[in-house]
């Protein structure tokens, strides 16, 4: 199977719709408009944004902190919605 | 090669059994029922080896016959009525991963009011979600139809799914003479199915990811019409192949029953037409020249062949066991607009009988003839649509 980067035509299409990229290529993270950024100050490491985070794109640090994955957020603001410290902001992209 | 006396519905299950159906997934409705019953007791027996997967509504049970068709499995099921439509949205699915499923529909009326008699309007509703559509007559074909479907729809040029209706009581709970196969033969004529991209850990792929609007969406669905496109011609050679193996012969998209000489056409589908070509019979032993086309294929719809067959006539009633409010019946619709640009176009009317399982008889469709010859007397179309036997 071709890779689908490499298609030019509906020739070189297989009969199905698969794809043997990983979905990990799929970057999403340039469909945001606001950006999360924590505040390690106000943090209080309760994790709650890792749990809410509907497209797995925090993790947490060995000290506790969240992580935002920049490749695939969304910047959809649920995690800054529940963080009870108010440690995350949405920022305007670009700003 | 046995024969036994069985219904619509055990025919269907016996169908699958002799498919070696590998993953059954259904989910109880009347008058479906005794099909997936029947498939649970060849299963528990050890006479079908199957995953036999109990859901909680239609809607789990395809999704489980598309993942299963996915991993490389042949996969069936069967419902009925307002099970097919909560279904509706994974059919969609079906058919866009092509996955050559093949389930069985009892053709069953719409509630509310509440009826579980026949009607076709549960798989008229399904006409867009890209799956093959077969109409029934008789318990064998139901049998043959389902043995036949694999082989088309698992074929690498098709690679689409394919519901067959059976009337609701009509064939599902009447018995009639079935030759049963030898599972010898099933198993010559139809290989095990083998995906050309089966979901496997060993070697990941997805199916069905996000595709942009610049990207292949477009294509992927020119595929789909270029596959339907492929449907008919691909059908006539395993039918062919079928009567070489079995000795049963079935002629396509359509049967057609005294129709070279007919001035007057009646085109129905599912096992009305049985009362119908009794009724041809009749008014051909006083000499009146009428005939049937029996429409066993809706979708991909046989434009080309029911135009050929319709050259000669003089007028065509055509029978909607449903109906497409605001409109007219299906099979109206979709008749008229084939016959747009043909040079010689008969007349037609549309007659909308047997809502809600309301018995078609010798009488009705004798009044439907004399209703067209009195038309076609009068050299015109009285009313585009009638509704017949409506109590007034």
């Amino acid at each position: 199977m071709k890779k689908l980067e490499k298609l030019m035509s509906i020739g070189d299409l297989p009969e199905v719709a698969v794809s043997n990229v990983p979905t990990l290529n799929q970057k999403t993270g340039t469909w945001r408009v606001y950006r999360p950024e924590v505040d390690k100050g106000k943090c209080i490491k309760c994790s709650i944004c890792w749990r809410c985070c509907p497209e797995i794109s925090i993790d947490i640090d060995k000290e506790g902190f969240p992580i935002i994955k920049y490749d695939y957020c969304k910047g959809c603001g649920i995690c800054a919605y529940e963080c009870p410290t108010t440690a995350i902001k949405m920022n305007r992209e670009g700003k | 090669m046995v024969k036994k006396i069985m219904t619509g519905n055990v025919a269907a299950a016996w169908g699958a059994r002799l498919s070696r159906a590998e993953v059954i997934a259904a989910y109880p409705i009347t008058p479906q029922t005794s099909i997936v019953e029947k498939l649970a007791q060849f299963v528990s027996n050890g006479d079908l080896k199957a995953e036999y997967i109990h859901v909680e509504s239609e809607h789990s049970a395809m999704a489980a016959c598309i993942a299963a068709s996915q991993t490389g499995a042949r996969a069936f099921t069967a419902t009925s009525s307002q099970g097919l439509v909560l279904m509706h949205e994974l059919l969609h699915w079906a058919s866009g991963a092509r996955a050559p499923i093949v389930m069985v529909n009892v053709n069953r009326a719409l509630a509310p009011p509440w009826n579980v008699w026949v009607e076709h309007t549960d798989m008229m509703s399904q006409r867009d979600t890209g799956w093959i559509q077969f109409y029934a007559e008789s318990n064998q074909e139901v049998l043959d139809t389902l043995i036949m479907s694999y082989k088309l729809c698992e074929d690498k040029e098709i690679q689409l799914p394919a519901m067959i209706g059976l009337d609701a009581f009509y064939l599902s709970h009447t018995s009639e003479i079935v030759d049963i196969p030898d599972q010898d033969q099933v198993d010559r004529f139809l290989p095990d199915y083998e995906s050309a991209y089966p979901l496997d850990t060993e070697n990941p792929l997805s199916i069905g990811s996000l595709s942009m609007p610049n990207q292949w969406y477009s294509e992927f669905r020119y595929k789909i019409y270029e596959a339907m496109e492929r449907v008919l011609p691909k059908l006539n050679q395993i039918e062919e192949d079928f009567y070489k193996e079995f000795g049963r012969k079935y002629t396509g998209p359509l049967e057609l029953y005294n129709t070279e000489d007919a001035e007057i056409i009646l085109i129905i589908s599912g096992a009305a037409s049985g009362t119908i070509k009794e009724t041809v019979d009749t008014f051909r032993k006083k000499g009146i020249k009428v005939g049937l086309i029996r429409l066993r294929i809706f979708r991909p719809f046989p434009s080309e062949a029911l135009g050929k067959a319709l050259s000669n006539a003089s007028f065509v009633g055509v029978i909607d066991r449903s109906f497409s409010f605001g409109h007219e019946g299906a099979i109206f619709t979709e008749l008229k607009a084939s016959l747009y640009g043909r040079k010689s176009v008969p007349m037609i009317k549309n007659f909308i009988v047997g809502i809600g399982g309301r018995d078609i008889t010798t009488d009705t469709i004798t009044e439907i003839y004399e209703n067209c010859f009195n038309c076609l007397n009068n050299k015109k179309v009285d009313v585009s649509v009638e509704w017949i036997d409506i109590k007034v």
